[in-house]
């Protein structure tokens, strides 16, 4: 297989020396960590609650509580799945409404019990389906953004594969966004974006490579908060010291925001969405 | 495009300029006074061959099939703000180039010289039969209405002044979706202005969106989406995915009025259809049973 050769080749790469397209390669890896393998070994006792209680259930985005070292949290994932079947029940991890839906309700959920939120984000984008339009694509994305901006507990997003555009935004705007080393986060899939200015999809890599999408950019424009750590060749090369490391990063991480007081967490957070954006005045 | 449709051609000039695209008619007509492309006009639904002058009179709407053509954000101020009420805000906001991404910077000055905007929203205030109000237009002859970081600014900001001044939002949306050039900073502009519309929504203040064609992409998926009211104009293409993406990944063709105005009010995502022509006494009476009771 194709992505064998190519793992062997990115295996024997340093870190830094990994271009943006060789990077989503990467993110993309079927044999990368989803984010049901990360839930199940960084939280105990994690169970899972279904539905937008209006539609259906939406498997591409799983999500419920869990405990983590001693304290209950609010926990959900966008889930892309591993086997070929488990992949067609979950959609290829692209949400229909329902989905975000789901995970509001399980946000506001979180919110009246007092529990911080975790989100990981791994989609190439929201579905782009007859029923998914039918249905309110675009007000749901649009809802969850409007209720994220103001949910009265912590939300810390961590960005573990692929973020593709409003269908990944939709659940990461957090007090804090951690992207993994070697994930992806854009505007839009380097395929769509070069479709879209170019007329030409094959021109994906050169457009990976303009877009701006590694973790190590977006630290630098400020847009994402923290880069976690991969072993060499990526995270699925070692999945127990990855989610070790995110484990550490949650636990140093939550008891600063759940200590803060609510208005302030809530400031804070908008005044950092406040500020994103370059312009000449 | 309206060449060899009639044989005795010398007799009429039709703008060879399809009615959506390029200059807005209703500006140029302004600006030149004297003999504009063509006399005659063709409608793009029904191919109708419309006497421009009655086309205007007629707010750019198809006296025959009654298709809402496009119109600039400055003659859609025009047509809904009353005469001399409208205070401009944060007129010289201009994009960068933060990707310094080829050709950008070029396409925007192309994009300033054919519209003479300088983005693709203006916002300001000014009232409508009467009634005080904070609004932003967005333009689709300005690189399609795309939102980039000073669409979303000068939104956020238009939002924030509203919260503090205890007015309504109107925002009329027509956009492509995301403006391509400026990546993730494009991303984090509907995060941005959901936030803001958060805040002035705690504050029990009214926002009312009027979508207008077409509205697709992250527009729709952010602030287009979340009015207390939302309207829309008829015939309007109103989406989140692209047809075409859409067809390719269902593989089967779509019904013509997938993704339409009247689509979304059957599915329940709009308030109301309203024609050009009655939208400004509608608004006016909406944002009248909203003043606030002293």
């Amino acid at each position: 297989m194709a992505f064998e050769a190519l793992n062997k080749v990115i295996t024997s790469f340093k870190h830094k020396e990994l271009s943006p397209s060789e990077k989503r390669v990467i993110a993309r890896l079927p044999e990368r960590p989803t984010a049901l393998n990360y839930i199940e070994k960084i939280f105990d006792s994690f169970i899972e609650f279904h539905g937008d209680r209006a539609f259906a259930e939406d498997a591409s985005i799983i999500g419920g509580i869990a405990n983590f070292n001693g304290r209950p949290v609010t926990v959900i994932g966008q889930q892309k799945g591993s086997s070929t079947e488990e992949k067609v029940k979950r959609n290829f991890g692209m949400p229909n409404p329902e989905g975000y839906r789901k995970s509001l309700r399980l946000m506001k959920q979180a919110e009246k019990f007092g529990r911080p939120v975790i989100c990981f984000v791994d989609t190439q984008g929201a579905y782009p389906g007859l029923g998914a339009e039918e249905r309110g694509q675009g007000e749901a994305i649009a809802k969850n953004l409007l209720e994220m901006s103001n949910l009265k507990t912590p939300i810390i997003s961590i960005v573990i594969g692929e973020g593709g555009s409003g269908g990944a935004l939709a659940m990461a705007v957090a007090d804090e966004v951690w992207m993994l080393e070697h994930a992806v986060y854009s505007i839009l899939s380097p395929e769509g974006f070069a479709t879209i200015l170019w007329k030409d999809i094959t021109r994906a890599k050169e457009a990976a490579d303009v877009m701006k999408i590694t973790a190590q950019d977006l630290k630098r424009f400020g847009i994402i908060d923290r880069i976690i750590k991969e072993p060499v060749g990526g995270a699925h090369k070692n999945f127990t010291k990855t989610a070790d490391s995110i484990k550490k990063a949650l636990a140093s991480a939550l008891p600063i925001l759940i200590n803060k007081p609510t208005s302030e967490l809530i400031d804070a957070r908008y005044n950092k969405y406040r500020g994103m954006g370059e312009f000449l005045e | 495009m309206a060449k060899g449709l009639f044989n005795k051609t010398k007799y009429i000039t039709v703008s060879k300029y399809p009615l959506d695209e390029n200059i807005d008619p209703l500006l140029e007509e302004e600006s030149k006074p004297s003999i504009p492309n063509g006399m005659w006009a063709k409608c793009n639904k029904c191919g109708e061959i419309i006497y421009k002058k009655d086309l205007e009179d007629n707010l750019m709407v198809c006296p025959k099939c009654k298709a809402h053509v496009r119109i600039s954000a400055l003659s859609r101020i025009k047509l809904i703000i009353d005469e001399d009420t409208f205070e401009e805000l944060d007129k010289n906001l201009r994009s960068s180039n933060p990707l310094d991404f080829p050709g950008y910077n070029k396409k925007l000055q192309q994009s300033q010289e054919d519209t003479g905007i300088i983005e693709a929203v203006i916002t300001g205030k000014g009232n409508i039969n009467g009634n005080e109000t904070i609004i932003a237009v967005m333009d689709s002859f300005f690189m399609m209405g795309s939102m980039g970081s000073v669409v979303g600014e000068k939104i956020t900001r238009a939002v924030e002044e509203a919260t503090k001044l205890r007015l309504p939002v109107i925002i009329f949306t027509t956009s492509g979706g995301a403006r391509m050039q400026e990546g993730i900073f494009s991303l984090m502009q509907m995060a941005k202005v959901s936030a803001a519309i958060a805040r002035h929504n705690e504050a029990k203040l009214l926002y009312i969106t009027v979508l207008t064609d077409p509205t697709t992409g992250g527009v729709t998926a952010s602030f287009a989406m979340l009015g207390d009211i939302i309207l829309s104009e008829p015939g309007a293409l109103i989406g989140f995915a692209g047809k075409r993406v859409i067809e390719q990944t269902i593989k089967q063709q779509l019904p013509e009025e997938f993704q339409k105005a009247e689509f979304l009010l059957k599915h329940g995502f709009i308030d109301k259809i309203i024609s050009r022509s009655k939208l400004k006494k509608t608004l006016g009476d909406i944002l009248f049973l909203h003043k606030e009771v002293m």
